[in-house]
Formats: C-alpha cells, structure tokens, sequence
C-alpha cells in the first residue's frame, strides 16, 4: 500500500488482491497511524479492481467511524469509475509529477544577457567610463580617454585611450576593436601596452591567456 | 547687424590662437567686415601687443563688465581699418574678474552693431576658456601638427561638444610642408583622422609670422607671406566662399600639377 499526499488529500493506491484484504489492510493501517488520518479526506488508487455501490459504501462509513472521508476513486475499471460518479466520489486526480519531469526544463532559446552600456560617440582626451558591467562604444577612444569596467569593452572604431577590462577581477573579460592600440590596456590585475612600431590597423582581440594578456588577430 | 560670435581656443599654450585672431581680425575687416576682437586672457594680454595697439589702452574687458567704462569707450579702433576693433583684457586682474554670463551680454550687445566678434581665449580649459566659450557662435580650435598639442584639441573639442551650443572646426597651425614629406611631422590628415570635426584652414610655418608679430604689424597685411594668405583664406571661408586649401609643398604642387597636365593630355 502506498500512501501520497496530493493536492485533494492522501492518494492511498491499494494493492490489487481480493476487496476484503484490501480493505481490511486499510482499516489496519489507519488504526495504526491514528492521527495522520484523523479528518482526512482520501482519495482510493484501485487499479483494476472492481468494486460495486456495496463496497464504496462499506468502505465509506468504516471510514467515517475514523473521521476519514472518502473523496474519491480512481479506477481503470469503467464500472467502479460509474460507480463512484454516482456516489459523487472525484474519479480524477491532478497527478504529481514525476520528479525527472520536474527536473526537465524547456530548451533556453532566449538569452537575457548580461548589463551593458552603449556609447554611440567618440570618446575624446579627458572623457571616462565607468560601469558595472560590459561597455560597447561605437566610435574612437581617443588618447587620454579612460574606459574601466567589469565586464568586457567593445570598441567598434580606433581604441587609443586606457582601458581596463574586469576591473574587479574578472580573468575572463576580453577587450577589442577594431584597431587595438591603447595607450595602456589592463585585465584584471594584469597590464599591458601598445607596442610602438606601427603595424597595419586590424581588428584585434586581447584576453589573458596563460597569465599574460594577449591580443590575437579578430577570426570569424 | 547680427553678429556672429567665433572664439578662437586650443587648449595647449602657444599654438598661435592670438596670432590666429588678430590676423582673422584684420583679414575680415580687409573684406569690408566690421569686426571686434576681444582679448579674454585676463591678467595675460597679448592680442593688443600683436595687432599693435598697445599704446591706446585706456580701457579694457574688465572695466566695460564692471561698468567702468562704456563699453564703445573700451574699443580700440585699429591703426589700419577703422572697421576693426580691439577689446583688450585687463592685466592687472585675473580670470575671477569676469564670469562667462558677463560674457554673453557683452556679445549680445555687440551683435547688433558689428558682423563679427573674434574672441581670443586664453590656454587651459579652467576658467578663461570657459567665459571665452559661452557666448560663442562657432568655435575654431588651432592645433600644431605635434602630439601634445593635438591630444590638448582633442580635449578642447571634447569640452565643447559637451557644451552642445557651438559647432568645433579645426585650424592646423606651422605645418612644415618638408617635415611632414620626411615623415618627421605629423601630416594634415593624420590630424584631421584623430580629431574627426571639420577643417576650416591650414596655415604653413612662416617665419614672417614671428617678424610681423614682434612689429604689431599681423601678417595678413603681408602679401607674399603664405601664411598671411592661409589666414585669408580662412576668413574668407568663415564668410561662406568656398575657397580651397593651398598647395602646401611647391615643387610636389608643380609636380602633381605636370602630371596632371600630361594625364589629361594622354
């Protein structure tokens, strides 16, 4: 015998053997469990047992000599199903879930993101920004510009200016643009400068790797 | 009339903002313009030692805002144009003396009377920039091809566009034609590439600048001098005429002109 609480009540699913040993291992469980029972409302799981207006009714008022109500009877056999209905028992249950059911989530096909901000202009000398989170510029960061967040920065034009990336920590913030020349680029705790020889402007993508801060040509 | 207020700034020191607004002065006021130049280097004054008016001050800025004069008493009509005035800073004074609103109502109060206000303003963005940019119309900001004094535009430009009231253009100051073939100097483009506002003017070093600055005598009055007809230019471009940028380098000038010649013959 198996005993579930379910929205309704307790689910008691009774093993499936002749009606008498059924019912009588209820009664004995009930006895048994005294209070748990006490002004309950039940809810039978027959399985495939057939059971008559006799039975039900039997089993009602032994239950009503405990304080138990019977609420309803659930049933694969059509004529205890009929039955019940006529007595004005429940035949249907909201069923509980599964826990592996519960554990499936729907497939995420919508990011959320993470908190940017969007500079659509060009940052001159003496301009800063500073955000908790990722910063995308669209436009120059122009020598003695400052640009310090704790996410990534994005720069779609020449970045010359200083910029800090995952300024409280953060290894895994990249910097890049589309000509990567910055008078001083620091991620992390880790700090790097523009070589001075002038190498044809590219789009260039710096991280730490290994502990060093490396920009590597943009590859699609 | 309805004047237009130009305030000539740059940020770094000595890049020739008050040679840049005495000879747009006299440039304008050669075209017929009636012009005023307002000196607002208080405590620093140089543009009345420039235009050569230094002995005819009597009044000055401070004493026009603080109601000393009249402000018609505080001008100083120039030697050679009568169309041109000087408002001279005072030197006995600092910055303080005036505020940026004092500033708009003196221009507003020229306006009706002249077609052009030139203001010199003194290096830094403290103070004296900021009264000399408040009651501007348009803003010219000089640069010299070097890169300190570009990286000071920058931040010049920076501070006025924030402003939102003027629109910035560029004036490329002493650039050294031969220099910038070398690669020992920072070329026009190169500057205009870093400071993305529009170009209004490109002056050429000129040693007649220094001459004609030290006999008051702006060099715009001088015809041969390039640079003087680069100052022109400008003036006349601020005017709407569309005057294009001069050829710098000469023997490159004729060549390219050649070789034009023979492309378009072929």
């Amino acid at each position: 015998m198996e005993i579930k609480g379910i929205k309704e009540g307790i689910l008691v699913t009774l093993e499936e053997q002749e009606w008498q040993d059924a019912k009588d291992a209820l009664i004995g469980k009930i006895k048994e469990k005294g209070d748990f029972f006490k002004g309950a409302q039940l809810v039978f799981d027959v399985g495939n047992m057939v059971l008559g207006a006799n039975e039900l009714g039997e089993v009602c008022d032994l239950l009503m000599a405990h304080d138990v109500i019977l609420h309803g009877v659930i049933s694969k056999s059509l004529v205890t199903q009929k039955v019940a209905k006529e007595m004005g028992l429940v035949t249907k249950v909201e069923k509980p879930r599964l826990n592996s059911e519960q554990k499936l989530k729907p497939l995420e096909t919508v990011f959320t993101g993470e908190p940017a901000i969007f500079i659509h202009r060009t940052l001159r000398s003496g301009f800063k920004v500073a955000y908790q989170g990722h910063v995308i510029v669209l436009g120059d960061v122009n020598p003695g510009a400052e640009i310090i967040a704790t996410g990534s920065v994005v720069v779609w034009g020449r970045l010359r200016g200083t910029v800090h990336a995952g300024a409280e920590g953060d290894q895994a913030a990249v910097v890049c643009a589309l000509d990567l020349s910055p008078t001083q680029l620091r991620i992390a705790s880790k700090i790097t400068t523009t070589p001075q020889e002038q190498v044809e402007s590219k789009p260039e993508i710096a991280s730490i790797v290994d502990g060093q801060i490396i920009a590597e040509p943009w590859k699609h | 009339m309805n004047g237009r207020v130009v305030t000539i700034t740059s940020g770094k020191g000595g890049v020739g903002k008050t040679t840049t607004t005495a000879n747009l002065g006299l440039a304008l006021a050669s075209l017929g313009q009636n012009v005023v130049c307002i000196d607002t280097d208080i405590g620093l004054r140089n543009l009345d030692v420039v235009m050569g008016l230094e002995n005819r001050i009597v009044y000055d800025l401070v004493d026009a805002v603080e109601g000393n004069c009249r402000l018609t008493q505080a001008m100083i009509r120039d030697r050679r144009y009568a169309n041109l005035h000087l408002i001279p800073a005072a030197q006995t004074r600092d910055k303080s003396a005036i505020a940026p609103s004092d500033m708009v109502r003196l221009c507003n109060e020229l306006r009706p009377e002249v077609d052009w206000v030139i203001i010199d303003s003194p290096a830094g963005i403290e103070r004296g920039f900021r009264n000399a940019l408040a009651p501007a119309d348009e803003v010219l900001v000089i640069t010299n091809p070097e890169v300190s004094s570009v990286r000071d535009a920058d931040r010049i430009i920076g501070l006025v566009e924030a402003d939102e009231k003027a629109p910035a253009k560029l004036v490329i100051n002493r650039i050294n034609p031969g220099m910038v073939k070398r690669g020992d100097m920072l070329s026009a483009s190169d500057v205009v590439d870093l400071l993305a506002i529009p170009l209004i003017g490109i002056v050429p070093e000129d040693e007649s600048v220094l001459v004609s600055t030290n006999h008051g005598q702006p060099v715009v009055l001088n015809d041969k001098s390039k640079a003087g007809t680069a100052f022109l230019n400008i003036a006349r471009r601020l005017m709407g005429e569309d005057v294009p940028l001069m050829v710098l380098d000469e023997k490159e000038g004729l060549l390219m002109r050649l070789g034009k010649l023979f492309s378009g013959g072929s």
